[in-house]
Parts: C-alpha cells; structure tokens; sequence
C-alpha cells in the first residue's frame, strides 16, 4: 500500500500545497477510502461498555466486516481509540499517553455516557468526559450502548473520514496539553464537567 | 441484652482477660461486634489470633466507618476469622474526631492488613502506626484534597474540574506501580513451610 507508505506523504506533501482540484479530490477520495476500510482500533475498555465492546468484536456482530480486523492493543499500531466505560483521573494520563503515542492519522470514539460526560459518575474521582482530555470524533449514547450503538458510530465516523481532505492543513495537526497542563481552556473544562454540562455541549459528529 | 445468649463465646473470654478494654457487645444479623477501647486494640487482637482458644487466624477485611451524625465516633472495624473453627468476630474501635486519627497497625499480626490499611488511610486519614509503607493505594500519591469518604468531604471533591484535570494529567503514570511491587516472588519466600509446600505442590490440600 504505497499509499499509506512514507513515498506517500510525500506525494500528499506536494499536492497539499496547492488548492483542491479534480486530481486531489479525487486521491483524498481513494486515501479516504481505503483509511475507512482499514481502521484499526484500539480499544480502552475501563467498565461494561467494554463487553458491549468485546460482543461487537465478536462472531455475533463482527466488527471485522468493516476493516477493524486487527484490533491492536498497541496504540502504535492503532488508528481509532475506542474508550469504552468511565474514565477516573487516574486514568486521565494514560489515555492522554496511549493518544500521543497513536500515530497520525488517528481519530477516536468516546463509548458510553460515562466516557462522554462522566454518566452517573458526577464525583470527585470520574473525568467528566474524555473530550476534556483527548479530541473525541464521534460520541455514542447509551448505557452501555448496544453494540449496533457501536457499529452505528463506526459508520459516522467512516462517513467523516470520507469527508476529509488531503488539502486541509488543519487536519492532522498533533494536538498536544497546553503550557498549562491542560488539553483545553480551563474555563470550558468547568463549565462541561457541570451537572449536565457535557451532554448539551456535544453536537454530531457529521 | 436479648441477644447476649447468641453471642460469641469469644466475648466472655475477651472480658475475662481484657475486663474494662472490652467497652461493649452486640449481636447484629447473627453477628458477634465487640468494641475494645482503641489504646489497647493491638494487644486484644494479637491475643484473638494467638490464643489456642480463640486462634482467629484470617483477616477477612479491615476498614473504617464515618456516621453522618457528627457526635459520633468514626469506627475502625476488623472482621476476623478462624479457619480451623470456623467462627466470626467483629472487632470495632472507635476514634474521637477531635483528636487525630491514630491507630497501632496489625500488619505484623496479619501481613493482608497492609493495603486494607493503605485504603482506609486514603480514604479516612486514619494513620496507621507503624505501618511499613503507609501511603496512597487508591488514590495517586500526590492527590492533595484530603480524604474522600469523610462526611465533610463533598461529593465533587475540593477542586474545581479544570485544577483536578490538571493536577490528574501531570501525575506519572508510571509511578504508581514498580514490577516489585507488584511481584509476589518476593513475599513467596515469607509464606509458612506448610504453605509453601501446598503451593509447590499445586494442589489445594486435603479437605477435611
């Protein structure tokens, strides 16, 4: 796959210079594609949603059909980081550890209402929402969600991934902690972790 | 006391011995609960364990309780165990929360004691006297908002979300836990002759 190969971001290196024509589109497209068809996960299970998870991986629902084949255990190795269940602040620095050693392009989904908003975990030891320590893509509801919940955010996810393009810059931009030690404004993080401040804050993903 | 008549027999023994340590007794659900005053908890266990009699060999749990009436005292409760008799005991001392929270550990009669202890300190602050590693188990060791399951802890803790956030993402992930700490390589060495030989041998023993 000399597409995902290093001969390739060359090649994305020099398009991405000029503006969006009909031979970038169409290559955004074929990348587009084929980063869609090949998702790696890697999944962070912390609670039961990882056994919705784990049954999704399973014979039954098979997340394989949709190129998750490979479940990596490995971020290095990873494309879409899967938090399934409710992170606690212990575990804040090892997400954000697993997310920063995911090469790009990575992209991820935030699985449950308590990954998502801290669910009913509102106390003094629970993340209120990953998004208040990595970038989430796709939020799925539920407690815990279905799996056909699972595969449903899979396929929104593959859905903006086809929306990407080669041209933008702003896309694969590693977003590290800021000088203050934190991934976004502190004023923001306060005002999602409110009782029921992160659930209207979210917006789709697509 | 109408219960007293199913009240373990270790309670007589207790008052025989220890006379006014032995503040009270109850039987709750079935179950014998023995208060000893808490500047002579150390000796009263150790006897439970080591007297033929009594012979209370297993600590099945060590924690704390904090009523939400304030008058009251926050209880430290042992529950023990004999295998060989196959009887229960509850012991509980009460520590006044005017004064600080002081305990002797029972690490050196029950080496399970250690993390029970480690827990109740991280969550109650109550200080384990000679204790061989007394530190955060729960918890990261530079958590700095105090004791969560005290009642004048609120809920969401003492820090706003964006502080907890960031003092959660500087923390090292990795100090947490050595290989050593976690092998039990080192503590198989410590292990009686007998269990050892149980172990080695890789079956569970006869049962009797």
């Amino acid at each position: 796959m000399g597409l995902t190969g290093p001969d390739a971001g060359q090649g994305v290196a020099e398009v991405s210079g000029e503006s969006p024509n009909w031979v970038t589109a169409r290559l955004s497209d074929l990348v587009n594609w084929s980063r869609t068809r090949s998702l790696w996960p890697m999944p962070f299970g912390t609670a039961c949603c990882a056994i919705e998870f784990m049954a999704t991986a399973a014979g039954r629902y098979d997340i394989s059909r949709f190129g998750m084949e490979r479940q990596g255990f490995t971020p290095r190795q990873a494309d879409v980081l899967i938090c399934a269940g409710r992170l606690p602040f212990k575990l804040a620095p090892v997400i954000r550890r697993v997310w920063d050693q995911m090469p790009q392009p990575k992209w991820s989904i935030s699985m449950g209402a308590c990954a998502s908003s801290g669910g009913i975990f509102d106390n003094y030891a629970m993340v209120q929402g990953i998004d208040t320590i990595i970038p989430v893509d796709v939020y799925v509801p539920g407690c815990p969600p279905r799996p056909e919940g699972l595969l449903y955010a899979i396929f929104l996810l593959q859905k903006k991934i086809m929306g990407e393009s080669l041209t933008d810059q702003q896309l694969r931009v590693e977003r590290t902690l800021g000088p203050d030690g934190l991934f976004r404004a502190p004023a923001l993080i306060d005002e999602i972790s409110e009782p029921f401040g992160n659930s209207v804050h979210q917006t789709r993903s697509s | 006391m109408t219960a007293a008549a199913a009240a373990s027999p270790s309670v007589a023994a207790l008052r025989a011995r220890f006379g006014n340590s032995i503040l009270r007794d109850r039987v709750i659900c079935g179950d014998t609960v023995v208060w000893v005053a808490a500047d002579r908890a150390h000796e009263v266990l150790s006897w439970l364990r080591d007297d033929p009699g009594q012979g209370f060999d297993y600590l099945t749990d060590l924690t704390a309780v904090e009523y939400r009436d304030g008058e009251l005292p926050l209880e430290v409760v042992y529950q023990l165990r004999s295998l060989a008799r196959r009887a229960d005991l509850r012991i509980k001392l009460e520590l006044d929360k005017a004064q600080p929270l002081e305990v002797e550990s029972v690490c050196d009669l029950w080496a399970g004691a250690n993390w029970l202890e480690r827990e109740v300190f991280d969550m109650f602050g109550v200080t384990f006297r000679n204790h061989p590693d007394l530190r955060r188990i729960l918890m990261w060791e530079t958590y700095a908002e105090g004791f969560p399951l005290r009642k004048d802890f609120p809920l969401r803790g003492h820090f706003s979300r964006s502080e907890q956030t960031r003092q959660a993402l500087a923390a090292n992930p990795e100090a947490h836990y050595s290989l050593e700490e976690l092998s039990i390589a080192e503590s198989y060495r410590e292990l009686s002759v007998e269990m050892r030989e149980r172990l080695g041998r890789g079956e569970r023993g006869e049962v009797s």
